[in-house]
């Protein structure tokens, strides 16, 4: 008896994955059917879901936001991350690792809502006092939490595929005389490739995926931080991501049913609309995991 | 050549100016990691150092189990903070049992085969989806399919859900420490595979397993975006102090919510009182992860073998 | 009937995958007899032990064909498992104590097997103690934990519990390894006692304990028997097969 309910449990992770897709999908779907624009959708900066007369559904402005605070937030945490990592694997004492392993875990721990929190009440004016922008929420000040977010998950995975690297590499190079420094250089880092590899897109599903934080610290406001002129990339302008779009209007986006003939009144577009950009968020972070597992997995079946 | 005589003239075993040179770097790269780690360390004990200082004056045994008023802007958090505690309690409920199972299965009866994998490659998956659209997921399923409406219990199962993979990697880690001679041992002597889990396998990984829930708890009081649509609410009211104030079937208030919307959607809040919010989700969750650390420690100094 | 066979095995081969552990192996081996297994690593001896306690299903990716009869039963088709485990002692190279106290260690089986009685439980214990010259070294801390003994008492600690299910068929795998010359001999004592009552395998990698204890020998090579016969035939300056005389020589191995 027992025995049959763990099958049923181990087999639980694909049934709710299968379901949260599902379930997503089904709600979204009439949007889909009905008046989904493959172009317009993904091309369009004009994200006008509540407008009276011309309502209209382009996540390109969306898209780039999160891009924005990714892109800032892996400028941030990927070198911290790898270094902290390849210090805690190969340069630190047993202690100070012990030590620094749980500091990173309690990192990990603290909530999301703690973290936007942050970004609201600390970041906030320090960014404006040092950058002299209008207002401190935008997105470099969502890059640097989500960095900071994303520093735990990177370095755990980074320091897992370092401690990988098999024992006689780094015998055989330290034999030959090669300092700490150069084993790390020249031979743990080209070994550990795919593993860093895998950690930093990890890390980037984190901060693709990130809510409560980049609501509260992004400035929410709809814009395209990137220009074809110098300097490219504004990041001090106010931005606002796909996810937090989602947390800030689900709340007042009513689930209307189909009226006679089944056609949804145009005011329940909203609701579902939302839910296609949680099937296009829930597809990148699909595409991200599955990615950094093929690569994780590839250098197991070649060790 | 030249480095032989080098060494020749230097005498054996006497550092060359080559040598020298590449110690030099040894250290400074050395210097340079550990420079990076202090970069984030300080900055990070001085936000957590800031939050404290400025949530002092707030930080009062009756702010904890007074409730809100004045429209959040006076008096304390005990319904959000009861309203997190049910949350747990009921998530933990389902997570616990089902992700532990998981793990069991996992680690002792999943053979090395493509399936194994795929469901590995689930867990994974689990943990990665954004916990907004957890959230979207638990409106479509629990909210609206199963007809549970918002409330306590679509919320709980919602978050069960996410944290899922936290109870069932600690599950899997914690059963392969034990060696794998113990399990033959037993079969050797005609104990079912059940029986040796049960006998010999769980008793010993029994503190790892529990790092696992502890780890639960922590996501499960901090998240907000999945509860956000399920079952959070912006007030309720409670008597002070009520320790059974929500019926499972009803909205809560949820600590994680609550800093949220009085820190964006409320206007006039003293500052003392919205960092001493965040300050007891933040500590909360930091000692129970302690707690894990704790018990960690604990395990590795009276291992059986 | 002294010389009627317990354990018959018909052309038993197990492949790991493609690569075959153990090809087309047929044996007798008497009742009430110790039969030795020898030969050189790799040569299958561990995993035809495993095969005759049905323990080798356990491991993934292998196949098994041939059968096993003890004392006439298919093991193969009609045994439930778990009697039959029950009715062979195992004991493999590496001693393994539990990570439970040295009483529980020996009562583990009997508990399993629904053996709630402490009076009933506390005599097995002794006994199988006893037999496996483990009692007077712990009789006064059988509450202490079994994985705290040393690695020879762990090895004799193993042998009880191989014995606390009243097997009939003892099979042990290179015991001797991990544990000094003393405490060899003095199992190997224990092993001549039991042999009175159970059926012994013992695979092992001396010769020279082969030698001492078997009544019948066997030795494998890359899977297949090269040669069964009485111990003393095996040993002698004639066994019949050149492979044999350079093996238990030492020419090669």
């Amino acid at each position: 008896m027992i025995v049959g309910l763990i099958y049923v449990c181990g087999v639980s992770a694909i049934i709710f994955v299968f379901s949260i897709f599902y379930f997503v999908w089904r709600e979204g779907a009439p949007f889909l059917y009905d008046c989904f624009d493959f172009k317009s959708f993904f091309t369009s900066p004009e994200w006008y879901p509540t407008s009276v007369g011309n309502k209209r559904y382009g996540i390109l402005a969306l898209l780039a936001g999160t891009g924005s605070v990714t892109i800032v937030a892996m400028l941030i945490a990927v070198p911290f991350s790898l270094g902290t990592a390849i210090f805690i694997a190969e340069f630190c004492g047993k202690k100070t690792k012990e030590g620094l392993k749980i500091v990173i875990e309690l990192l990990a721990a603290i909530p999301s809502v703690v973290w936007g929190f942050i970004g609201l009440m600390v970041m906030n004016p320090i960014i404006v006092k040092l950058t002299g922008a209008a207002i401190g929420l935008n997105a470099l000040n969502a890059g640097i939490i989500v960095g900071l977010m994303s520093v735990p998950i990177i370095v755990s995975i980074a320091e897992d595929s370092i401690r990988a690297v098999p024992d006689g590499y780094i015998e055989a190079a330290e034999a030959l005389g090669a300092t700490r420094w150069q084993t790390v250089y020249k031979v743990i880092l080209p070994a550990a490739k795919n593993g860093l590899l895998a950690a930093i897109l990890l890390g980037v599903g984190r901060a693709v995926g990130e809510t409560m934080a980049v609501l509260m610290a992004t400035g929410h406001s709809i814009n395209v931080p990137f220009s074809a002129e110098f300097p490219y990339f504004h990041a001090l302008d106010s931005v606002r991501t796909l996810t937090a779009t989602i947390a800030a209007e689900l709340g007042e986006a009513p689930r209307l049913d189909a009226g006679p003939g089944g056609i949804f009144p145009p005011e329940g577009r909203h609701y579902q609309v939302l839910f296609v950009i949680g099937i296009v968020l829930f597809a990148i972070t699909f595409f991200i995991n599955i990615t950094a597992d093929l690569i994780v997995k590839g250098i197991r079946n070649k060790q | 050549m030249n480095t032989v005589a080098n060494n020749l003239s230097a005498g054996l075993f006497t550092a060359t100016e080559l040598t020298r040179k590449k110690l030099l770097t040894q250290k400074i790269v050395g210097i340079i990691f550990g420079l990076m780690v202090l970069l984030i360390l300080i900055p990070l004990i001085l936000l957590v150092g800031n939050l404290v200082i400025k949530a002092w004056p707030s930080l009062t045994w009756d702010f904890l189990t007074d409730v809100p008023k004045s429209g959040m802007r006076a008096g304390g958090i005990w319904p959000a903070f009861i309203g997190t505690f049910y949350l747990v309690v009921f998530s933990l409920l389902a997570s616990a049992p089902i992700g532990i199972l998981a793990g069991i299965y996992l680690n002792e009866y999943a053979g090395n085969n493509w399936f194994t994998r795929v469901v590995n490659l689930a867990v994974v998956n689990l943990a990665g989806v954004p916990s907004i659209v957890h959230s979207l997921f638990g409106v479509g399923a629990f909210v609206i399919f199963a007809g549970l409406g918002k409330s306590v219990l679509a919320a709980s199962l919602t978050i069960a859900i996410m944290t899922l993979p936290v109870i069932i990697v600690a599950t899997k880690e914690a059963l392969s420490a034990v060696p794998m001679s113990f399990r033959v041992a037993c079969w050797n002597v005609g104990a079912s595979k059940w029986q040796t889990i049960r006998t010999i396998v769980l008793p010993n990984s029994i503190s790892g397993i529990l790092t696992g829930v502890i780890l639960e708890v922590c996501r499960a009081a901090g998240e907000t975006a999945p509860i956000m649509f399920t079952g959070a609410v912006f007030f309720k009211h409670v008597q002070r102090g009520d320790l059974f104030p929500y019926h499972p079937g009803e909205q809560c208030m949820a600590l994680s919510y609550h800093l949220h919307t009085i820190s964006t959607q409320v206007p006039g809040v003293p500052e003392p009182m919205l960092y001493a919010t965040a300050v007891v989700l933040l500590g909360f969750v930091l000692v129970f992860n302690s707690f894990a650390v704790v018990l960690r420690v604990y395990m590795r100094n009276r291992k059986k073998w | 009937m002294v010389n009627k066979n317990r354990i018959e095995i018909r052309n038993l081969t197990v492949r790991y995958g493609k690569k075959t552990a153990v090809q087309d192996v047929s044996l007798d081996i008497p009742t009430n007899s110790i039969f030795t297994i020898i030969g050189p690593a790799n040569s299958g001896k561990t995993t035809l032990l495993k095969s005759i306690n049905r323990t080798l299903e356990l491991e993934t990716g292998i196949s098994v064909s041939g059968d096993i009869s003890i004392d006439g039963k298919n093991t193969r088709k009609e045994f439930n498992v778990y009697e039959l485990r029950r009715s062979i002692g195992m004991v493999f190279p590496l001693p393994v104590g539990l990570p439970l106290s040295i009483y529980d260690n020996v009562a583990y089986a009997p508990r399993m097997a629904g053996t709630r009685n402490k009076q009933t439980l506390d005599v097995i214990v002794e006994k199988c103690l006893r037999q496996a010259a483990l009692w007077d070294e712990v009789k006064d801390r059988l509450q202490n934990l079994g994985t705290m003994l040393s690695g020879g008492q762990q090895q004799r600690l193993t042998i009880a519990r191989a014995l606390s299910h009243s097997p009939e068929i003892l099979c042990l795998d290179e015991f001797s390894i991990a544990i000094d010359p003393v405490t060899t001999m003095r199992i190997e004592d224990v092993l001549v006692q039991l042999k009175k009552e159970m059926t012994i395998i013992l695979v092992t990698n001396l010769v020279q304990q082969a030698r001492r204890l078997g009544d019948m020998t066997c030795f494998m090579n890359k899977g297949q028997v090269v040669q069964v016969d009485t111990t003393e035939k095996m040993f002698s300056d004639n066994p019949g097969n050149q492979l044999t005389y350079d093996y238990v020589r030492g020419v090669f191995g």
